[in-house]
């Protein structure tokens, strides 16, 4: 999973210059489009579809078309549990990752001078490392005798005596994850800002705590908004952390889609969670669109 | 004091970036240990075997290789189905812009369990054999959406004069996109291609789910993670980085470089 480059997804587009409509154009969209369509949009139809199948009456354990919507409420009454799991450790993830972003993203922005280009490239540059890798490496870190957990326990902050194996690791995986996801929009969100704005807000006697409030933090909501989707989006569906980080008590919904799935070949129950996934998403998603538009969106 | 709050902003930047890079550190580190278990997670003895049998474990090398081809072959596909789609998103007005927009963002905003998870519903209804190929569809149809966003952006910041002066010079819609408009987009369309091959090469959710029996890089790791990862697959890994940051650094490079010759000229 290598962070993505959404600094784009807050640029403006400028409309002017643009041809009017020619056929042609749809020669250039159609390609991409129809394999977005095949291969996304189709795809979740089938997920819909495969939510609603019911177990055949003459092969157990093959799956025949119905609508079974028991199959909805069977599989959250099941496990709400992981669901519920799932978006705190995907919120607490993505509160961390925008407190911590938020300075390296400001300073890249505007203190950076001539760093700037490199400090962009450190950023991305993690990921270039195999992602499962750098989650394994964190089992290393916050060993039960490595630093981390000593030092934590010298100071009598953990209340069971370690980090690995607990929801602490698996919402420090996620947030080391999805970190990138959230500096990047941020950085873009702050760079389109005037810094003359921020000096204004100082020449008038505002406090630096007044400035950023009501200046500064105001201005780079394109960006938090940004971030924040595209941090907590991939955190909630997460199952990589989980699976090496944490225990058997902190699986998340994407370790139950998963092995549902793969193992226990238990296609509708799995399909029916990862669809209330999806619904959850699209409801997050229409909302920034209907603050926003869909113009920046790409 | 002044001083802390001065730089307490450059402090705290510096210290995330190095948090960026404790695992990194961990990963290298660890391609160099004699690990004492079959687990590789506790440091045991210096050793540089990992390094002088990259391939000495079965399956780590056969892997890489196929998630190389992979990563490839659905660059090359996705790369030109984005790029197309950049061009008529910055340079035509069309019916049904808004929606394209919304199909181009949701695969980047779907979690990769929804949409691995889906497309194997698609292709178990189908009965479609699951390998190679099936990979290669799910690698494709991610990654288009991020070389759109590249493209894009390359083609946004581009100066519309340029290409009104090579047709103020009697250069036709061909001579202008060919000789103006195409080196222009070039660097956009090389760095898409670069993020689409890692993104294909490091993916692991949506692959796992309609892989089969193909093992890439990252399924082989997942499957290695239960059993201990060999010091080899750390050893790839870090190649991999350190070339992955070399091509990035050296670009820089060149683009500061080239600035600075033009800003004396």
């Amino acid at each position: 999973m290598a962070p993505v480059l959404p600094v784009a997804s807050v640029a403006p587009a400028p409309l002017e210059g643009q041809k009017r409509s020619s056929r042609s154009v749809y020669l250039l969209l159609i390609p991409g489009l129809a394999w977005l369509a095949v291969f996304f949009v189709i795809p979740l139809l089938t997920l819909f579809m495969t939510s609603l199948q019911k177990e055949s009456a003459t092969k157990p354990g093959t799956y025949v078309f119905g609508i079974q919507v028991s199959n909805y409420v069977d599989a959250l009454s099941e496990y709400w549990p992981q669901f519920v799991r799932s978006f705190v450790y995907a919120g607490l993830a993505t509160l961390i990752a925008l407190v911590i972003a938020y300075p390296l993203a400001y300073f890249i922005a505007f203190k950076a001078g001539s760093w700037r280009s490199l400090m962009l490239v450190l950023v991305v540059a993690p990921s270039f490392a195999s992602f499962l890798l750098r989650t394994y490496a964190w089992k290393t870190i916050l060993a039960d005798e490595g630093p981390v957990t000593s030092t934590l326990n010298a100071l009598h902050l953990l209340p069971d005596g370690r980090v690995l194996n607990t929801g602490i690791a698996v919402v420090a995986g996620l947030t080391y994850t999805f970190l990138p996801f959230m500096i990047l929009p941020l950085y873009a969100s702050l760079d389109r800002m005037d810094y003359r704005l921020i000096e204004a807000g100082g020449d008038l006697y505002a406090s630096p705590v007044k400035v950023f409030s009501r200046v500064t933090w105001p201005l780079s909501m394109p960006g938090v908004v940004a971030g924040t989707l595209l941090t907590f989006i991939p955190a909630a569906g997460d199952f990589i952390n989980a699976e090496l980080l944490g225990s058997a008590k902190d699986r998340m919904i994407g370790n139950v889609i998963q092995t549902n799935f793969i193992e226990f070949r238990d296609y509708p129950t799995a399909s029916a969670l990862s669809f209330v996934l999806m619904a959850a998403i699209l409801i997050l998603v229409f909302g920034y669109i209907r603050r926003s538009g869909t113009e920046d969106l790409v | 004091m002044r001083w802390i709050r001065k730089n307490l902003v450059g402090a705290i930047a510096v210290l995330v970036l190095i948090y960026l890079f404790i695992p990194i550190a961990v990963v290298i580190a660890f391609s160099f240990n004699q690990p004492d278990s079959k687990f590789n997670l506790s440091w045991n003895e210096f050793s540089l075997d990992a390094w002088s049998q990259l391939c000495g474990v079965p399956g780590v090398c056969s892997s890489f290789l196929t998630s190389v081809q992979i990563g490839l072959i659905t660059t090359l596909i996705a790369t030109v189905l984005g790029t197309m789609i950049a061009f008529a998103l910055v340079r035509y007005r069309f019916r049904g812009r808004t929606s394209t927009n919304l199909l181009i963002f949701m695969p980047m905003a779907t979690p990769e369990v929804v949409m691995g998870s889906s497309l194997l519903a698609l292709f178990l209804n189908l009965r479609f054999p699951l390998g190679t190929v099936t990979v290669m569809i799910a690698h494709v149809m991610f990654i288009i959406s991020f070389v759109v966003v590249a493209v894009k952006a390359r083609l946004q910041g581009m100066d519309p004069r340029l290409e009104e002066a090579a047709r103020d010079l009697y250069a036709g819609p061909a001579a202008t996109f060919r000789h103006v408009t195409f080196p222009l987009v070039l660097p956009g369309i090389v760095g898409a291609a670069l993020l689409g091959f890692s993104l294909s090469f490091d993916d692991f959710i949506i692959s796992f789910f309609n892989a089969g029996t193909l093992v890439t890089f990252p399924i082989y790791i997942w499957g290695a993670a239960q059993r201990g990862i060999p010091p080899q697959v750390n050893a790839l890994a870090s190649l991999v980085f350190i070339a992955a940051l070399a091509i990035v650094l050296g670009a820089q490079l060149v683009s500061w470089r080239r600035r600075r010759a033009l800003a004396s000229r």
